[in-house]
């Protein structure tokens, strides 16, 4: 194969080469590194099912979130079509749908934050009340906090965009920052089986 | 091509300014270029390497003759701590950053790697959990006046962990000062991974990428993967120490187990993760000072992979002695055995390299070939462990120690050395003085094996690991003297290294930009690389772009290299 290069065609050779990019790159391999980190929470929830010694237990406590679920997957969505907005230089559409967006994870965020006030001053269950307490909060935190994380930039986003900032020549960092998000949102099919349908 | 012959620009005299040492710190601290980070990273850990030897050396005087008390037993569970922590989180890892960082780029014609920021932030982010561990010895004490640096092993099993059984602050050091530098391990993986697919020059196809990229990229692979778990575990440690959770606590139906699992779900891999880059260095050095390819390049790498993969699935050889099912034990045995084949592959491969080869015995590969002897007996002490019942006897004992010694030190430490000699010249400028470097070398392996020999042999008589004395009348006083005698000449061997580098980088003789006679690219640029490393990027046709250069009548690339 090699070979075949013979000197004559080196320079169509420099001007052909192409490799894939490095943000794009960076970007899966944070989702991999993070899916590793994951995975051990979601192993020690698995393994604790079941095994506390004292209630509550997840089937007194625990309701499906259901509308908070559906808001998040749904963000998913929006947060395509706004893309493709800006791809279109649609900015009025782009703001839109990125407003939609940010209120659909706020709502999912809010939802989160009721069920625990719930659990905790209701239900009386704390991260040190028992391992599903304990595992719960933990595996269920943990993929709150990467929410936080995406809300902040895509806050980011529409402040910037708001203030009159060409957002339209940043649309390789929107696609992937709209890519965290959908991880943000693959991560929580994941917890909301293993949490609200396994362990219940 | 890609030589550079012509001097680099002089700066203009209207900005040359006066030698001052902020500056110099500045230009240091603020730098975002791969060959400064990757020098930080080395400098760092031979730094943390002379202070873990310290311990390492206390640790030894200690031993060396039974009913001693030089320090005392809280003392020594600190050293032997410290001492492992730093040896594989402040020593191994930041070699690996180190080295892939000043190499990766300068082989695949790059003029830096993906990412320069997040390689910055890496560093810093991995020096200040270094820091973070060793501040423990001032403030670790805590409210509660217990202990100051952490007791608890390097592998700081958890019930023990937990808070009851460890009062005060110092594990808690332990945990922050490794997981800041996990962070930093991640950002350097990340960006070797990206550097390696998205920045090689023209023609650079992943076919012939110098062998040491490869390996340096599926050792990030492993760290993407295996590092995660340990950070998980320690964030879950930190819930049970400071929100009173209780993953770890048996009083509420927690697993005593579960900890070994995850730290080992990390910790097998990582061990890994420290023997590749001396993998990565043997696969250049000894083509070089053998005047020949490696022999089967392809399965090489294929051998690689196969161990990073192997790697993943045999944790639980650390739990034989813990109680596991006898199906599990079975299974960890025989995936532990199997890492036998790739690695067998590896040590048949370089010596295939230097058969027939015209041999240069060169510092460097003096090194190699120490290697791959030491390497070899550790691969056969490692298999006999990973027998089950063998384990049994053994476990804990000194011969584990002797074990995990052969590879760590008579594998890793000795291919790390390789490499410094080999890329010194490229790295200062300057040779190194061979005659200290081969005197060195010397006393290294004397050194190495009169220290490590004989903890073999005190493993079958049945000493354990971590006491931190021993009465007499055992047999184990003549061996053990022996061993701490090692620790003399090692120690000179380290002196004679820290002297050779320290004043060949000032007083040595100019190198040249490629005294070895070099094939991969870092050898086509000058001596110390420019910041932009090629004035022009360079394309390359085959897997040895410098001999096609040296021998036009005669490329790798005709004969599809």
């Amino acid at each position: 194969m090699a070979a075949t290069v013979t000197p004559a065609n080196v320079e169509e050779l420099e001007r052909q080469w192409t490799l894939p990019d490095r943000g794009t790159i960076g970007i899966i391999l944070l989702m991999i590194t993070e899916t590793s980190l994951f995975t051990i929470f979601v192993v020690a929830y698995l393994v604790y099912i079941g095994r506390s010694l004292t209630g509550p237990y997840p089937k007194d406590v625990l309701e499906v979130p259901i509308v908070a679920s559906i808001c998040l997957l749904s963000s998913s969505a929006t947060i395509v079509i706004a893309e493709n907005a800006l791809k279109r230089n649609q900015l009025g559409r782009f703001k839109l749908w990125w407003l939609i967006t940010i209120l659909l994870g706020l709502e999912f965020l809010t939802a989160t934050g009721l069920e625990w006030y719930h659990l905790i001053y209701k239900e009386g269950l704390t991260i040190s009340t028992n391992l599903f307490g304990t595992t719960y909060y933990s595996l269920v935190g943990l993929h709150a906090s990467h929410v936080v994380v995406g809300l902040f930039f895509l806050l980011l986003v529409m402040l910037v965009t708001l203030m009159g900032f060409p957002i339209q020549h940043q649309e390789r960092r929107v696609k992937f920052l709209s890519w965290y998000w959908h991880f943000v949102d693959a991560i929580w099919i994941v917890v909301f089986t293993v949490v609200y349908i396994i362990g219940r | 091509m890609a030589t550079i012959e012509q001097p680099l620009p002089v700066r203009p005299a209207t900005i040359r300014e006066e030698f001052s040492w902020s500056e110099v710190l500045y230009k240091w601290v603020a730098t975002v270029d791969h060959k400064r980070l990757g020098l930080m990273y080395v400098v760092s850990a031979l730094v943390f390497l002379v202070i873990a030897g310290i311990m390492a050396s206390i640790i030894r005087l200690q031993l060396a003759v039974p009913n001693n008390h030089v320090v005392g037993p809280d003392t020594y569970n600190r050293l032997f701590t410290m001492h492992g922590t730093t040896m594989v989180f402040f020593v191994g890892m930041p070699m690996v950053a180190g080295f892939s960082n000043y190499l990766v780029p300068l082989m695949i014609g790059a003029r830096d790697m993906a990412f320069p920021r997040l390689n910055a932030f890496g560093f810093w982010i991995f020096l200040f959990g270094g820091i973070l561990l060793y501040f423990s010895y001032i403030g670790g004490s805590g409210l509660t006046g217990a202990g100051s640096a952490p007791d608890v092993g390097w592998f700081a099993y958890a019930p023990l962990t937990e808070k009851p059984f460890s009062q005060g602050a110092s594990t808690d050091y332990w945990i922050l000062g490794i997981f800041t530098a996990g962070i930093g391990s991640i950002a350097s993986a990340v960006n070797v991974i990206a550097t390696a697919i998205s920045m090689r020059c023209p023609g650079m196809t992943l076919s012939r990428m110098p062998v040491f990229v490869w390996v340096m990229v599926i050792d990030s692979w492993l760290i993407l993967l295996a590092v995660p778990p340990l950070t998980a575990a320690q964030i879950m440690l930190a819930y049970d120490r400071y929100l009173g959770a209780n993953f770890f606590n048996t009083q509420a139906g927690g697993s005593a187990v579960l900890w070994q699992h995850f730290f080992w779900i990390f910790g097998h891999p990582e061990v890994y993760i420290l023997i590749f880059p001396a993998f990565a260095i043997l696969s250049e050095v000894i083509p070089v000072f053998s005047r020949k390819p490696l022999f089967g390049r392809p399965a090489m790498v294929a051998a690689v992979i196969a161990i990073g993969f192997i790697s993943l699935g045999v944790w639980a050889h650390h739990m034989f002695a813990v109680g596991l099912t006898a199906w599990s034990n079975t299974f960890f045995a025989a995936s532990t055995m199997m890492v036998g084949i790739p690695t067998g592959i590896k040590i048949f491969n370089w010596t295939a390299t230097m058969f027939g080869g015209k041999l240069r015995l060169d510092t460097p590969m003096l090194y190699c070939c120490g290697f791959l002897l030491q390497f070899l007996v550790a691969g056969l002490t490692g298999i006999m462990l990973a027998v089950s019942p063998f384990d049994w006897q053994l476990h804990d004992s000194y011969f584990v120690i002797a074990h995990f010694h052969f590879t760590l030190i008579g594998g890793l430490v000795f291919g790390l050395m390789a490499g410094m000699y080999y890329w010194f010249p490229k790295v200062s400028g300057r040779m190194y003085n061979e005659r200290l470097g081969k005197l060195s070398f010397w006393s290294f392996v004397i050194g190495f094996n009169t220290t490590f020999l004989p903890q073999h042999f005190l493993g079958f008589l049945g000493m354990p690991r971590r006491i931190y004395t021993y009465p007499t009348g055992r047999g184990w006083e003549g061996l053990n003297m022996l061993s701490s005698i090692g620790v003399i000449f090692q120690i000179a061997a380290v002196a004679m290294f820290a002297w050779n580098v320290v004043y060949s980088a000032i007083k040595g003789k100019r190198a040249g930009d490629d005294p070895w006679d070099g094939w991969t690219l870092e050898w086509a640029t000058s001596s110390p690389p420019p910041e932009y490393n090629f004035e022009k990027i360079p394309v390359v046709r085959s897997g040895r772009p410098l001999w096609d250069l040296k021998h036009p009548q005669d490329p790798d690339w005709k004969f599809g290299q």
